[in-house]
């Protein structure tokens, strides 16, 4: 058991995709407008790498290595398109916020990295705890990300007003608030790593 | 287990198999999503009428086009329950600061606004973006119950009187240029005649052809 | 004309990086050195251009005919995905010399979500086949500039004393986040020449 805890710890925190591995920074910079469209992308690439992870471990004997790749890729778009259309029927809202970016989950390099670097290789039920590991923290860091944006643009956290909308910084909405204010929140998770550069 | 070779029939095989069985599961899911897609598509489009139209949930639509240089306009005859005619609900697109404005605006038979909403923008987020709640009722900009064709319906810097979005002249000169071109292709449409029932049903199938035309 | 405000809007109103966010990866990946990025620039444009092309023709002639909207995310990926592995081989056969230059960024731009992205994005804005090119062109020259103008700042960049927390990413995000704000300055720009060419 511990060693499934480990995996998820893994994930969430010591090999966190987007401040440790700095990887997915698309969606990362593009969907955290707000902390809720941070938090649905997030849940939505986690799902993704959770079936694509659990897949790509059952029928890693049965591939050979020269075709892996577009076998990979099949199956990744595959429950991309799964997701889209699920997406559209039940909560059209979500589906109209992340528009493009659901997509484009399939060229996410998280989700072929995982599959490369640890489906491959694990058997199924480590490789759904990967999946569910670095896919929450992946959410995690955009519902943060989405959160620090949208306080500091807009007063407000999930929508609820913390302090009036017009004494907000615009800037922190608008794409160029998305690089600096991850810029800083990665300082930040540096400084609490204790990096030494 | 040990992994498969890479003998070219045993790539050929995995290959196949991997395209049938993706292709098989989406086809499969899109038979299933398919239906509430299209559900949640028509209740979109209804509910937008019904906001700008007064409110009232039973209305009946018939849906025309309305062509004016080379620029279509989707226009909604819309009728109460009771075949009674309330007015016109049409869409209309502008290029705005960030992009298209899409824009869908509730007439009454005389040409007074009922309502709007904006079906689409690309403005900025906190300034444009306000036009959403800014030329409502109550609003800074109230736009409700004027009527195009006596009100000069132009942000008061071009000499009109609605007070345009605080630093967003452009999405409001935008917003204003969609009512006024919804408000021509109005009075140019068939205007919403009191019908009978079986040309409600016949209007109500109308609407459905229409939204999946426009998919 | 028409063509031209396309052109323009998606290299500087719109860049595709720093306004749209698609292909941040390679511009965090390869900005260190300015030789690499203009490589990297011109690999880009040369599979983003091509790839739209295909990519629209499966659309317009396989995909719509059928209705088989739901293959589009499967369909291109792969298309992408074989067009680079296809470039790869004829270019080492063709030109060497042009092999050299690019070779190495080839494998990586199946993944730069800007090729998948623009390809689906001309499907969703109805362009024709003449339009597409021309955006997806005008977009990978975007792509290039913002890479090669970033790229310049990061070798300078190197040069400078920097606290210990920001060294690294965080320090490459602030700045592109400035370059980010310098672009803001030109949105606004594809209306007004609308409105002097009368478009």
């Amino acid at each position: 058991m511990k060693r499934y805890i480990d995996i998820l710890l893994n994930g969430l925190v010591k090999e966190n995709p987007v401040f440790v591995l700095v990887l997915g920074m698309c969606p990362t910079l593009a969907t955290t407008s707000s902390a809720i469209n941070g938090l649905s992308m997030g849940l939505a690439t986690c799902f993704v790498l959770i079936c694509s992870n659990l897949v790509i471990s059952l029928i890693k004997n049965i591939t050979p290595d020269k075709v892996h790749i577009p076998v990979y890729i099949c199956i990744i778009a595959t429950f991309v398109t799964v997701l889209q259309m699920l997406l559209a029927a039940y909560v059209p809202e979500v589906n109209a916020s992340l528009g493009i970016f659901i997509p484009l989950i399939v060229v996410n390099c998280i989700i072929l990295g995982r599959a490369e670097s640890f489906a491959s290789k694990h058997g199924p039920l480590e490789s759904i705890f990967d999946g569910i590991g670095i896919g929450l923290g992946f959410a995690f860091a955009l519902t943060l990300l989405g959160g620090c944006r949208e306080f500091l643009g807009t007063g407000k956290i999930f929508d609820l007003t913390v302090f009036p909308e017009d004494f907000g910084a615009l800037m922190f909405v608008l794409p160029p608030g998305a690089f600096i204010t991850l810029g800083f929140l990665t300082a930040i998770v540096n400084k609490i790593r204790g990096v030494k550069n | 287990m040990k992994k498969l070779s890479n003998s070219l029939l045993n790539m050929t095989v995995v290959l196949t198999a991997t395209a049938i069985v993706t292709g098989g599961l989406l086809a499969f899911v899109n038979s299933v999503t398919e239906g509430p897609i299209k559900e949640v598509n028509e209740q979109a489009t209804k509910d937008g009428i019904v906001k700008v139209m007064g409110g009232n949930p039973n209305i009946k639509t018939k849906t025309d086009s309305v062509k004016i240089d080379d620029k279509t306009f989707v226009v909604y005859n819309v009728t109460d329950e009771n075949g009674n005619a309330i007015g016109n609900a049409v869409e209309s697109t502008t290029m705005g600061f960030g992009g298209d404005l899409k824009v869908l605006t509730g007439f009454d038979a005389e040409g007074n606004i009922l309502g709007y909403t904006i079906l689409g923008h690309a403005e900025t987020p906190g300034l444009g973006a306000k036009a959403t709640d800014w030329f409502q009722k109550g609003g800074k900009g109230d736009i409700i119950g004027k009527n195009p064709a006596k009100n000069n319906l132009t942000v008061s810097k071009d000499g009109g009187e609605v007070d345009a979005i605080t630093a967003s002249t452009i999405t409001s000169r935008a917003f204003l240029k969609a009512v006024n071109e919804a408000y021509t292709a109005s009075a140019q449409a068939a205007p919403a005649t009191d019908c009978n029932t079986q040309a409600t049903v016949a209007a109500a199938d109308s609407v459905n052809a229409n939204v999946e035309e426009a998919k | 004309m028409e063509y031209l405000l396309i052109f323009i809007a998606a290299i500087f109103v719109n860049n595709v990086v720093l306004s749209q966010f698609l292909g941040i990866c390679p511009f965090l990946g390869v900005s260190k050195k300015v030789s690499t990025a203009t490589g990297m620039g011109a690999a880009v444009t040369f599979v983003l251009t091509l790839a739209t092309i295909v990519t629209f023709l499966i659309q317009t002639y396989i995909l719509t005919p059928n209705n088989l909207n739901y293959l589009q995310t499967l369909t291109f990926i792969l298309v992408i995905a074989s067009l680079v592995q296809m470039v790869e081989i004829v270019l080492k056969k063709v030109s060497p010399a042009l092999y050299g230059a690019l070779g190495v960024f080839l494998p990586l731009i199946t993944t730069n979500c800007c090729v998948l992205g623009v390809a689906i994005g001309v499907i969703q804005k109805n362009y024709n086949l003449l339009q597409s090119v021309v955006y997806a062109f005008a977009t990978a020259i975007g792509f290039a500039l913002a890479l090669i103008i970033f790229a310049a700042i990061r070798e300078q960049l190197d040069l400078v004393e920097l606290p210990k927390g920001v060294k690294g990413i965080s320090i490459v995000m602030i700045t592109a986040g400035l370059l980010s704000l310098a672009f803001m300055g030109f949105s606004g720009v594809d209306g007004g020449l609308k409105l002097l060419f009368g478009i």
